[in-house]
C-alpha cells in the first residue's frame, strides 16, 4: 500500500455508508494514523448516490481521493460499485454486495439497470470480489446487520489487523447489550468469511 | 449530550468542521447561538444545542437568527450565528448596518458555502461579504483550524468590536478529521450599555460611524499582515508559488509538496505585503481560491503579478486532480499518465422522495391536473420537478414561490390566459419567507392557488423542529402555529382555506381542481407529517397480488420508491393502439402502508401484506 491508504465506500442514501466509513476511520485513528473522511451526499438521505472517501496515513492533506488512486472500493450495492470503478488505482480491489437496489427512474422505464454489474466490472480488468451481504444479514436474523457484514468484508483488505476494526464495530453496540454485540461479531465474521471464500474460489 | 462535550481538554476526536466549530463555540463561553437549518451548515447549531450553559434556537429565518445574535452581542455576551451561503442574502440587511454599530460581546457568523452545489440553488462566494460589509473573514482549511479559528475569531471580534465571518465550505463543514479540543472558559457579559450614537443607526449617527469603519479596515489589515493565521511555507521548487485559503490549501499541498505557499487563514482584509513577500520568492504566483477570482482581482489591482482563473475553473470544487494538469500546462510540462480509467456509463440515481412521503400524493395529483403553471419552492418537495411527476416549473429562492406565482398571474401572456397558477411551498419555507409573499398576493388580489405542504418539519435538512410542529430545538413543547388561522389572518377568505389529508387522493384532486377555477387566492394546506420524524406512524404494509396485476402501471406514477417492476410487456388495445405494460411488486419490508398506490390501481391488485415470517423493517424510510 502507498503511504496514504485510500478507501472508497459507496452505496445509496440510507444504507449506512457514512457510518461504515466513520467506523473505518475510527479504527485507523486508534492505530495512530491521521485520517480524513468526506463524502458527496448533499441530498443522499433521499435515496441518492453516496460516495464516502476515507484517507489515512502519517499525514493526510486533501480529503478527496483522486480518481485512479483508491486502494479498496467497498460497494454496498452492485450498480454503485460499478459506477465508481474509475476511482480505483491499478491493482485496486472492489468488494461488493450483490444486492440490486433499483431506483424509480429505472422503474419508470427511463433508464436500464445493468443486467450483470459484476460482469461489467470484471470486463475492466479490475479485481473484484462479490458476496450477498443482504442475505447473510437476513440469515443472521436482521437486515440491519448488513453494515457489519460489509465491514467484516473489508477487514482483511486493510493495512492493519481485522481485530482493530472489529473492536471499533463492537464498541458501537457495547451499550446495547451483549446479545447485539454477539450478533454483530457473527455478522462481521460472516462478512470476512464470505470474502475469504469468494477469493479462494477465484484463485 | 454532544459526542465531544464530556471530552476532557487535550483529547483528540474525529470531528466534522461543524462539530469542531460547535465545540469551540461552547469553549468560548458563548451565551446565545441561533440559526436556520441549511446544508452544509445545519449540524453546527444541532451540535451546539446539545451543550449545556448556553441558549440555542432555531430561528424562523437567517435574518432573525443574526438579529438574535446581534442583540446578545449588544448585551455584552458572546454570540454565534450560522447559515448556508444563501442564508446570508437574507441576513445581509442586518449585517450591512451591524458593521457600523459593531458589537460589545464577541460575535462570530459562520457561513457555509456549498462549493460544488451538493444541495443548493447557486454557488455564491461568501468571502465577498467581508469586503462588502467591511468585516474580517477567517477561512479554515480543516476541522482543527475550524475549531481554533472560531476561538480566535471571538478574541478578534471583541478586540475590534466587529463581527467576524468564519467562511467555511462543504469540504470543511462535512469532512471529519482529527481535532484536539481544549477547555471551556466562561465568559461574563458586560451588560447592555445605552449608547444611541452607536446603536441607533439614523443618518446622523450612521454617518459618523462610517469613517470609523474605514479606519477599522486599515487597522485590521495591519493585524492580518502580522497574523500567525497567514504564513509562508518557503518550499524548495521556486518555479511557481501559491497563494491560497480554505480547503484549497490542502489540495495545493497535496499536489505540490515542494512549492512555496502563502496560506491565508485571516484572508480579509487581505495582507498585501505578505502576498508581495511570497511573490518575491518565486518565478510565478498562482492564486488558488474557491470559487470566484476575488483575491486574484485585489492582488492584480495592487500591481502584484498573479495568475488565477485564467488557468483554473470558475466553478466547482478544486482538487489535486484539477490543479496538477493546470500547473503542468503553465510550466509546459507533460504529466505522467493517470491511472484513472473512464467512468462506466450507468443510469443516474437522483434523490427521491421517501417511501410513503405525504408529498407523493400532492405531486401525483398535480401531475394529473392539466393546464397548470406551478411555481415551486425550496425543500424536499422541490423533487416534485423530477420524474415521474414533473409538477414544478420554477424554483429560485426561499419563499419565492409566492411572489413568482403572483408575477406569473399578473404578467401572463396571451398563450397562458387559460392557465391556472399554482404555488407550492413547505411549512418551514412558508414561515421563513413565504408569509410576506402570501400577504402581498392577497393584498394585490392575485389569482393563485397555494398548496401549503405542512409536514411539521424542515425535511430536507433532516427533520428539524420549527414553529409548525410545536417543538423547540431541544424537542420540548413550544407554541405551535396554526396555519389555517395564520393564512386567514393574512387575509385569505375562510371559504378559500382547506385543510386536506394528502393521502386521500380523491379529496385532494377535487379540492385542487375546484380551487384553481376560483379567480382569487386559495390556500390548500396538507397536514400529514414527514415520514422521518417521530410524529409519523407506520401502518400495515401492502403487497401486490401478482395474479390480479394487469400491468397498467398507474401505481408507478405515484413515484413511491417501494414499487418495483417485475416484468414488462405490450398490449394491443381494441383501438389498435399498442400500450406498454409494467407488472409490479411492492417491497413490503419498506412499505409503511400509506395506501397511495392502491388508489389509482385499476384492478384492485394491492392488498395488505401477509407475512410468511416476522417482518424485519429496514432502518429509515428511503431504502428500496
Amino acid at each position: 500500500m502507498s503511504a496514504t491508504t485510500n478507501i472508497l465506500v459507496v452505496g445509496i442514501g440510507g444504507q449506512g455508508v457514512m457510518t461504515a466509513t466513520e467506523i473505518l476511520a475510527e479504527a485507523a485513528i486508534a492505530l495512530g494514523h491521521d485520517a480524513k473522511k468526506t463524502e458527496v451526499a448533499g441530498m443522499a438521505q433521499r435515496g441518492g448516490v453516496v460516495s464516502s472517501h476515507l484517507r489515512f496515513g502519517e499525514r493526510v492533506l486533501s480529503p478527496q481521493i483522486t480518481p485512479g488512486s483508491a486502494d479498496v472500493l467497498l460497494g454496498f450495492e452492485s450498480a454503485e460499485a460499478m459506477r465508481w470503478q474509475h476511482m480505483l488505482k491499478k491493482g485496486g480491489i472492489t468488494l461488493m454486495n450483490t444486492a440490486r437496489l433499483v431506483p424509480p427512474v429505472v422503474e419508470l422505464g427511463l433508464f436500464d439497470y445493468p443486467d450483470d454489474p459484476l460482469a461489467e466490472i470484471r470486463k475492466t480488468g479490475n479485481k473484484v470480489v462479490a458476496f450477498d451481504a443482504t442475505t447473510i444479514a437476513q440469515e443472521l436474523g436482521d437486515i440491519r446487520l448488513g453494515n457489519t457484514v460489509m465491514l467484516g468484508a473489508i477487514a482483511d483488505h486493510l493495512p492493519f489487523g481485522a481485530e482493530v476494526l472489529l473492536d471499533c464495530v463492537l464498541k458501537r453496540f457495547a451499550r446495547k447489550g451483549e446479545k447485539l454485540v454477539e450478533l454483530n461479531r457473527r455478522a462481521f465474521e460472516a462478512g470476512r468469511a464470505a470474502v475469504g471464500a469468494a477469493e479462494a474460489a477465484l484463485a | 449530550m454532544a459526542a465531544v462535550m464530556p471530552a476532557p481538554a487535550a483529547s483528540r476526536h474525529l470531528l466534522s468542521g461543524n462539530e469542531a466549530v460547535a465545540r469551540a463555540v461552547w469553549e468560548a463561553g458563548v451565551k446565545v447561538a441561533a440559526a436556520y437549518p441549511g446544508t452544509p451548515s445545519t449540524e453546527m447549531l444541532e451540535e451546539i444545542a446539545t451543550y449545556p450553559d448556553l441558549y440555542a434556537e432555531w430561528s424562523v429565518n437567517e435574518k432573525v437568527s443574526l438579529e438574535v445574535a446581534i442583540g446578545a452581542a449588544y448585551a455584552g455576551s458572546r454570540a454565534f450565528c450560522c447559515m448556508k451561503h444563501v442564508g446570508m442574502n437574507v441576513a445581509s440587511d442586518a449585517l450591512m448596518t451591524l458593521t457600523l454599530t459593531g458589537v460589545s460581546g464577541g460575535l462570530v457568523i459562520a457561513i457555509a458555502d456549498d462549493v460544488g452545489l451538493s444541495s443548493s440553488q447557486n454557488e455564491q462566494d461568501s468571502r465577498y461579504w467581508g469586503r462588502f460589509a467591511h468585516v474580517p473573514v477567517f477561512e479554515p482549511a480543516d476541522s482543527q483550524e475550524a475549531y481554533a479559528m472560531t476561538l480566535d475569531a471571538f478574541a478578534l471580534s471583541e478586540q475590534f468590536q466587529v463581527p467576524v465571518i468564519l467562511r467555511m465550505t462543504t469540504r470543511i463543514n462535512h469532512v471529519k478529521s482529527i481535532v484536539t479540543v481544549g477547555e471551556r472558559v466562561p465568559h461574563t457579559g458586560a451588560g447592555f450599555r445605552k449608547d444611541p450614537a452607536r446603536y441607533v443607526m439614523v443618518p446622523g449617527n450612521a454617518g459618523k460611524r462610517i469613517p470609523l469603519m474605514f479606519q477599522r479596515d486599515r487597522d485590521l489589515r495591519v493585524v492580518a499582515e502580522n497574523s500567525p493565521l497567514n504564513f509562508i511555507e518557503p518550499g524548495s521548487d521556486r518555479r511557481v508559488g501559491f497563494i491560497t485559503s480554505g480547503p484549497a490549501y490542502m489540495h495545493v499541498k497535496e499536489a505540490f509538496p515542494d512549492a512555496p505557499v502563502l496560506k491565508l487563514g485571516f484572508s480579509c482584509p487581505a495582507p498585501f505585503e505578505k502576498c508581495r513577500e511570497l511573490a518575491a520568492l518565486v518565478d510565478q504566483v498562482v492564486v488558488v481560491e474557491e470559487v470566484e477570482p476575488l483575491l486574484e482581482t485585489e492582488l492584480k489591482a495592487q500591481g502584484i503579478a498573479v495568475i488565477g482563473k485564467e488557468i483554473l475553473p470558475l466553478q466547482g470544487e478544486l482538487s489535486p486532480a484539477v490543479l496538477r494538469p493546470a500547473i503542468a500546462r503553465l510550466l509546459g510540462e507533460v504529466l505522467p499518465e493517470s491511472e484513472a480509467t473512464t467512468a462506466l456509463q450507468l443510469f443516474p440515481r437522483p434523490p427521491t422522495m421517501c417511501v410513503a412521503c405525504p408529498h407523493l400524493g400532492v405531486y401525483y395529483t398535480l401531475s394529473q391536473v392539466r393546464n397548470l403553471n406551478i411555481s415551486g419552492d425550496i425543500g424536499c418537495y422541490t423533487l416534485g420537478a423530477g420524474h415521474p411527476w414533473q409538477a414544478m416549473d420554477t424554483c429560485v429562492s426561499m419563499g419565492a414561490s409566492m411572489g413568482i406565482a403572483l408575477g406569473m398571474d399578473k404578467g401572463r401572456g396571451e398563450s397562458d390566459k387559460d392557465k391556472r397558477v399554482v404555488a407550492v411551498i413547505g411549512d418551514s419555507t412558508f414561515l421563513h419567507m413565504g408569509m410576506q409573499g402570501l400577504l402581498d398576493m392577497v393584498y394585490n388580489k392575485g389569482n393563485v392557488t397555494v398548496l401549503l405542504l405542512d409536514n411539521r418539519a424542515v425535511g430536507m435538512t433532516g427533520g428539524q423542529d420549527n414553529p409548525g410542529n410545536g417543538r423547540d430545538i431541544h424537542g420540548n413543547d413550544a407554541p405551535r402555529i396554526d396555519f389555517a388561522k395564520l393564512v386567514s389572518a393574512l387575509g385569505v377568505k375562510d371559504e378559500r382555506i382547506h385543510v386536506v389529508n394528502p393521502y386521500e387522493l380523491p379529496v385532494l384532486f377535487k379540492t385542487i381542481r375546484e380551487e384553481v377555477k376560483v379567480p382569487e387566492v386559495s390556500v390548500i394546506i396538507t397536514d400529514q407529517p414527514c415520514v422521518l420524524i417521530k410524529d409519523y406512524h407506520k401502518l400495515k404494509p401492502y403487497a401486490v397480488d401478482e395474479d390480479k396485476c394487469t400491468g397498467c402501471g398507474n401505481c408507478i406514477d405515484v413515484g413511491c420508491p417501494a414499487i418495483h417492476v417485475t416484468r414488462r410487456g405490450k398490449e394491443v388495445k381494441a383501438s389498435g393502439r399498442e400500450v406498454d405494460l409494467a407488472f409490479v411488486r411492492i417491497e413490503s419490508s419498506v412499505c409503511t402502508g400509506c395506501g397511495l398506490c392502491l388508489q389509482p390501481c385499476a384492478p384492485k391488485a394491492i392488498e395488505h401484506y401477509v407475512p410468511s415470517a416476522p417482518i424485519q423493517f429496514a432502518k429509515g424510510g428511503c431504502q428500496a
